[in-house]
């Protein structure tokens, strides 16, 4: 008796592994970041223009890390939002059996590539091919790795999209059928609408996964600090900046050190806020049959 | 079907594209072979001998830890706020990006706890990051065995954790097994979490072999050494202007998306034919 009550702690210790993570990220990130707001107000942090945190006149505006990481994920989402919702309502709706069957799992291979190879592909594949079309692009840019990372997110907004519309009891097709709509009609305007919560969830997940993208904006995007709301330039990203630290020799403690834990602070908060705005849409949108 | 074949072909163009490039690399040399400043001499033997020995560390660490984990929530959990704060912790960490869970390894493993950057630090990291898919796979696999088996079990006097090593592990290894090669293959092919404790991305040696010819035979110095892994080793050659070393990091990347694409093939392969088989 007492060797089952053991074995239940242990199990229970085992699965209170995921709450001590989570406690260590938050621990971990808002103690080195509160050494850095005493070292910067967070005022200056949120407005100043400027991110130049190694130079002897030293910024910290986060805006210009921000600002490559929201218009690398726009480019993203531009991409992977139309293509993964339409590979979605196809694969759902109008795909053959057999074809759903070897796509499904072929996507999810797709979604188990390193990223570190998309960055290979958007710096020296991607980047050379639109170049042929905007001479003056740079070599490093915001586009060419926002589009790679937008092929990196279809299958996920695609899997995800498809559960949600199978999921769609098939009385209400039916019921749409029988109104004498099209099966264009009813996939667009009934399916569609009552897996609206699944998909949007969908969205949430690309979008926190273009936010936390890290080797392909670090590899294509350069590391070049930039104010810049314009995808034919190149800019730094949140992530590439820590990126550009960690391979760097910082001393431990140091105001370097610790930026890298108030921009981790800042990924980690939107990505929060993402989760929160999902769950909010899920249950607003939720339909119950 | 326009948009699908748009994703599938571009994959293809760009796979076959670096297949093309890298493929003149690939040679008995380049596995055997130290990273160099000369292009053509360099190799991946510490990337991979590197990725090799945090993978195991990584299975070390997530393995028991993940499937305890399920086991627990599945078979043991009463459904209290505790339970649920496990759940809802399990769900939001999936959606942590890497990077994060690299500070949380700065700070905690390599600095508080002096790990220092080794590949311990590197396993310990990387197996807290797959730990949230060796958790959900491992309930799912443990949620399709039917309470019948559990009853039967129990009519013949066993106790919870006899049924549970004795009827739900077998039935469910194969679904957990799916699980964990899926959570490998995505470790495998981890770069920024290993950058951010600070992975050498230049190393001409090899750590401490774990078998030695003296007693104790067994040693784990290299579980504290520098090492470098696949991905790392395949950055710093993506992002050098030569482009000599661009089919390097072509021919790496061939190799990784071989290792990744095999193990996911693998999962979803056992996963099909478990599907087939069981008929309860």
């Amino acid at each position: 008796m007492i060797r089952e009550r053991l074995i239940e702690l242990v199990l229970f210790l085992a699965a209170l592994v995921s709450v001590f993570t989570t406690v260590g990220i938050v621990y971990i990130l808002v103690r080195e970041s509160v050494l850095f707001f005493e070292h910067v107000p967070i005022t200056k942090f949120l407005t100043d223009t400027q991110w130049t945190p190694l130079f002897d006149d030293a910024h910290f505006g986060i805006m210009v890390l921000l600002s490559g990481t929201l218009t690398s994920s726009a480019v993203a989402l531009a991409i992977a939002i139309p293509l993964g919702t339409i590979i979605a309502i196809y694969l759902s709706e109008f795909a053959p059996f057999r074809l759903r069957e070897i796509a499904k799992p072929f996507l999810e291979l797709l979604g188990g590539v390193p990223t570190i190879v998309y960055g290979y592909f958007a710096l020296l594949f991607v980047t050379p091919l639109l170049q042929k079309i905007y001479p003056d692009l740079p070599g490093f840019n915001l586009l060419s790795a926002g589009i790679v990372m937008g092929i990196m997110i279809i299958p996920y907004v695609s899997s995800i999209s498809e559960d949600a519309m199978r999921a769609v009891p098939m009385s209400l097709r039916e019921g749409s059928y029988a109104m004498g709509a099209t099966r264009f009609q009813t996939a667009v305007k009934v399916v569609v609408p009552a897996a609206f919560s699944g998909i949007a969830s969908a969205y949430i997940l690309g979008i926190s996964r273009a936010v936390g993208e890290t080797m392909i904006l670090a590899v294509a995007a350069g590391m070049q600090p930039n104010l810049t709301f314009n995808p034919l330039e190149p800019a730094a990203t949140i992530t590439a900046y820590i990126v550009q630290v960690a391979l760097g020799d910082l001393p431990h403690g140091s105001v370097g050190y610790q930026t890298i834990f108030a921009a981790g602070l800042t990924l980690m908060v939107f990505t929060l806020l993402c989760n929160i705005a999902g769950h909010v849409l899920r249950k607003t949108f939720r339909e119950a049959y | 079907m326009l948009a699908l074949m748009i994703g599938v072909l571009t994959f293809v163009a760009l796979f076959v594209d670096m297949a093309m490039d890298g493929v003149g690399r690939l040679s008995w040399d380049f596995f055997t072979s130290f990273p160099s400043r000369r292009p053509g001499q360099a190799g991946i033997l510490s990337a991979w001998v590197g990725s090799t020995l945090v993978m195991l560390t990584t299975a070390f660490f997530a393995v028991p830890l993940g499937v305890a984990a399920g086991v627990y929530l599945e078979e043991y959990a009463p459904k209290n706020w505790v339970t649920d704060l496990i759940e809802i912790n399990i769900t939001n960490l999936a959606g942590v990006p890497s990077i994060v869970y690299g500070l949380l390894a700065l700070g905690l493993f390599v600095y508080q706890f002096g790990l220092g950057q080794s590949i311990l630090s590197a396993g310990l990291t990387l197996a807290l990051l797959i730990l949230p898919v060796v958790i959900v796979a491992t309930r799912e696999a443990i949620r399709s065995i039917p309470q019948v088996i559990r009853e039967g079990s129990y009519a013949l006097g066993a106790t919870q954790w006899q049924t549970v090593r004795y009827h739900i592990l077998p039935y469910s290894s194969a679904g957990i097994l799916t699980g964990i090669i899926i959570g490998m293959a995505r470790a495998i092919g981890e770069t920024a979490p290993i950058i951010t404790i600070g992975a050498l991305t230049f190393i001409a040696f090899l750590p401490p072999a774990p078998v030695q010819a003296e007693p104790p035979f067994i040693s784990f110095e290299w579980l504290m050494s520098p090492f470098s892994v696949m991905p790392i080793q395949m950055f710093n050659w993506t992002s050098r202007p030569e482009a000599a070393f661009h089919a390097n990091a072509a021919a790496a990347g061939f190799v990784l998306v071989l290792m990744t694409l095999a193990m996911n093939g693998l999962a979803i392969w056992l996963r099909y034919r478990l599907r087939r088989n069981i008929k309860w």
